[in-house]
């Protein structure tokens, strides 16, 4: 059976993916940017709109990182603001639960998915950094080997605040003097190892009972955590072998849990470059590489592995000849480069070596490539066989560019995804869970089948 | 000088009755479309702003617990959500979202306004609010038992101390929000493609905040947003509240029960001004007022929700009052109701806040027949002349306290 792909888009982000020198970008915070977007992934019938979440901006060296884009909102609330100017894109805000509490985030997301006719998600990401907790009440109070604990039974008292009210609780009989129904609203009690609280919610329940949940650690409880409870994982897997293995591994443990493998869709975080051939993509893949890594971006990209300051070397010139200082992380708030760099400095010597390279060369070669380059047609083949071939469900579109890096992706290629007859061409129904082909969450958590 | 005039948002009105009147849409509470057809119509009204209540609990009509009515409204959503998605459909009005300060991080209602800002084009405001609700703190576990509320006259003595501190956060919380919204300066953001810097970051600020209840180092992950600092408004009916208005707010929100009552909590505003060392522009003072209004017998259409509910609603003294509970109570005519606005205003008010009894009823009576009362008497604007929300409210953009 063909499998029908599901696309998502991704706002810029604050990295070095996000080419801020092309004439062409515009700004990261201006609403009409987040609009212009939002609208562009509608156009092309996008399953969801997704926003990362940062709580901390990056530091190197004491400093705060100045190379790349930085510089956003609080994800709900823009979310809220585009819910006003589309009427079925699914709107997905990532929301931290360590540095937040249940009751809140609960009552957030589910007003979202009020305010949006029931387009709401929530991708449930965890943090145990001591530095981004300086921004916070409670400080970095979360031991690494905590924080799924932690997510998770976040997310299953949030889950219990949205099943506190059921779906038929507001009545709004004015003759009959009822605005809640007799035992529509029941007191919630959740007594764990994270959370101890009790008292009554106060959000009715949204359009889709639970927002849709998305994950995206890659950890093996990270992939536990996403079997167990997401809707969507948002896979850093993107290139077809891998994307096959972690596809199956991840499918395999749903039945574990009692659920059947579409119940839980897997779609990779993916860029693509177009061109009207083949060579023209190439070349233009090549350019946005070189605009993605700068001369002090290849610096800095080595400083963060070093451990070092490494600004006194040639960008254009062979790797730094000082041996990496493993005791000392100089770059905070990013996720990556967080183990073996001694390794990783071995490997890219021996890289740099056989292929010639210089640091910037380097950098460019081993920082992630375009997923999809190439022709529309090509690119929506490719697509489609990811799909069909089971390394993912779809697609979450990263553009390197604020507002117009989907343009082309909706003009050119989504029609012909269209044609092949593996993408809507139109929404069918008013809800994310109904784009994603998932069931309403009843109240007893059971998802209905038909 | 054109009259201040806002108006405040909840629920179905501020009659507990109010969602079983004529012409109210109790099954559309939770809808945007209650929402925004509620603000285009206050814009309409070229009213100032409009401000959105809520509280991290489910409504009650006992200030200590749950009450178990079903015969009243129950539930809210968030309110910096409603004012967000309420945004991009209008175009001069001020939003002004109410969040906690007893549970909420800062960091999280720092950002949360300064993205209102962006996405209103600067016409975010702010209402901090403390909780002093006991059955709330179970719906977080992080803080020992509150003891319970008591406004009566002699107030118990672990309430008051108790108090006291909420307030004392309350400014720390709005203290840290304030710097946050500073931590960027305007310019900030620089796109050099020559040295490859996107940001200038000796431009870029930690707060280094350190307090009793938290301690913030920043900076924001929000650039300044078009205002630079959204107004902070507070509703206040002591001293305490007061002069946690004078150190935190720009606008303040009173609860006089007459014309002389006005001018003596004036007098009190401006000492409380006075006796924290306030460096900043002077209070807006706005008063608070629940309205009824109709060409005839206002009086008549608030009795039959008093019955309906069982209990009538008054101007409370405040002594024994629940917070929300606090403001005179007018019923009448738009006309009379613009009369006593210019009266009072005598006082030394330069604006109201009103709180429609019941919606959309007493709205539409404000934007429809009390604005053209108060334009005929050339006290009220007749156009926007500002967009964002401290241009109109006659307060000049700040720069960054950080900037050089």
């Amino acid at each position: 059976m063909t499998k029908q792909i599901h696309l998502a888009a991704h706002f810029p982000g604050v990295n070095n993916t996000t080419v801020w020198s092309d004439p062409a970008s515009g700004s990261q915070i201006d609403f009409d940017s987040f609009r212009h977007l939002a609208q562009t992934a509608e156009r092309g019938k996008f399953d969801f709109f997704f926003l990362a979440e940062g709580l901390r901006l990056r530091e190197a060296k004491g400093r705060i990182h100045d190379l790349d884009v930085m510089g956003r909102p609080e994800s709900l609330t823009v979310l809220s603001a585009l819910a006003a100017v589309t009427t079925h894109l699914g709107l997905a805000a990532t929301v931290n639960s360590t540095f937040n509490e249940p009751y809140e985030v609960a009552r957030r997301l589910a007003t979202l998915d009020h305010l949006s006719g029931g387009r709401a998600a929530w991708n449930v990401v965890t943090s145990f950094d001591a530095f981004t907790g300086e921004n916070f009440r409670r400080g970095g109070f979360l031991a690494e080997a905590d924080r799924y604990t932690r997510a998770k039974e976040f997310l299953q008292t949030a889950r219990e605040l949205w099943d506190s009210w059921a779906s038929d609780a507001v009545a709004a009989d004015p003759e009959a003097g009822r605005f809640l129904r007799p035992g529509g609203v029941t007191p919630f009690r959740h007594r764990g190892r994270h959370f101890d609280i009790s008292g009554l919610f106060n959000v009715p329940r949204g359009p889709q009972g639970h927002p849709v949940i998305i994950q995206a650690g890659d950890s093996d409880e990270g992939r536990e955590f996403a079997a167990s409870s997401a809707d969507v994982i948002f896979s850093r897997h993107s290139k077809l072998e891998e994307g096959r293995a972690f596809y199956r591994d991840v499918k395999r443990r749903l039945a574990a849990y009692g659920r059947r493998p579409e119940e839980l869709k897997i779609l990779p975080a993916v860029t693509y470059v177009l061109g009207d051939t083949e060579a023209e993509a190439a070349e233009r893949a090549v350019e946005i590489r070189r605009a993605q890594v700068g001369p002090q971006t290849a610096i800095y990209f080595l400083e963060a592995v070093w451990g070092r300051d490494l600004s006194g070397y040639d960008p254009d010139g062979p790797l730094p000849d000082v041996e990496p200082d493993l005791d000392e992380g100089v770059s905070k708030g990013h996720a990556a480069f967080r183990r073996d760099r001694g390794e990783l400095v071995a490997k890219w010597r021996a890289l740099a070596e056989e292929k010639n390279l210089s640091i910037r060369e380097l950098a460019i070669e081993v920082s992630a490539p375009q997923t999809f380059i190439g022709t529309p047609r090509s690119v929506a083949d490719e697509i489609d066989h990811f799909v069909q071939a089971d390394a993912a469900d779809g697609f979450i579109f990263v553009p390197h560019l604020t507002p117009g890096g989907l343009d082309d992706l909706v003009d050119k290629v989504v029609p012909l995804l269209q044609e092949k007859g593996v993408f809507r061409a139109d929404y069918t129904g008013p809800t994310l869970r109904d784009h994603l082909g998932l069931a309403p969450r009843t109240q007893d958590g059971i998802e209905e089948t038909s | 000088m054109t009259l201040h005039l806002a108006v405040a948002l909840d629920g179905a009105g501020w009659h507990p009755a109010a969602w079983r009147a004529e012409g109210a849409r109790p099954d559309r509470l939770f809808t945007p479309g209650y929402w925004a057809g509620l603000v285009a119509e206050a814009e309409r009204g070229l009213l100032d702003f409009v401000t959105f209540e809520d509280a991290l609990g489910l409504q009650s009509s006992r200030l200590n617990e749950p009450d178990g009515r079903l015969d009243q409204v129950r539930g809210r959503l968030d309110a910096v959500l409603i004012a967000s998605r309420v945004a991009p459909l209008t175009s001069r009005i001020g939003l002004v979202p109410t969040t906690g300060t007893t549970h909420t991080e800062p960091f999280h209602v720092a950002i949360g306004i300064a993205s209102l800002d962006h996405v209103s084009r600067g016409r975010a405001g702010w209402r901090p609010q403390i909780s002093g609700h006991p059955d709330h703190v179970a719906h977080f576990g992080r803080r020992p038992p509150f003891p319970p509320q008591d406004y009566s006259g002699d107030r118990d003595p672990v309430f008051g101390e108790h108090v006291l501190g909420l307030f004392a956060e309350a400014a720390d919380a709005v203290e840290v929000v304030r710097r946050l919204w500073d931590s960027w300066e305007d310019d900030a953001e620089i796109r050099d493609v020559a040295t490859g810097r996107f940001v200038d970051r000796d431009k870029l600020h930690h707060i280094d905040f350190r307090g009793e209840w938290f301690s913030v180092k920043g900076p924001s992950i929000t650039p300044r947003s078009p205002q630079g600092q959204p107004p902070v408004t507070s509703l206040a009916h002591d001293t305490l509240s007061y002069e946690f208005a004078a150190r935190s707010s720009d606008v303040v929100y009173v609860t006089p029960r007459d014309r002389e009552d006005a001018a003596a909590i004036v007098e009190s505003v401006r000492a409380a001004e006075a006796a924290v060392g306030r460096t900043e522009p002077p209070l807006r003072i706005f008063a608070d007022l629940v309205v009824f209004l109709d060409s005839r017998d206002a009086y008549g259409r608030k009795a039959r929700l008093d019955d309906l509910d069982g209990a009538e609603l008054k101007s409370a003294e405040l002594d024994g009052a629940e917070l929300d509970w606090d403001a005179h109570v007018f019923t009448g005519t738009p006309e009379e109701l613009a009369g006593l606005l210019l009266e009072w205003r005598e006082a030394g008010l330069e604006g109201f806040r009103l709180r429609p009894g019941q919606l959309p009823h007493d709205l539409v009576a404000i934007t429809r027949a009390l604005v053209p009362a108060l334009q005929n008497a050339g006290a009220f604007r007749t156009a926007y002349e500002t967009v964002d929300l401290r241009g109109r409210l006659g307060l000049a953009r700040p720069a960054s306290r950080y900037a050089a």
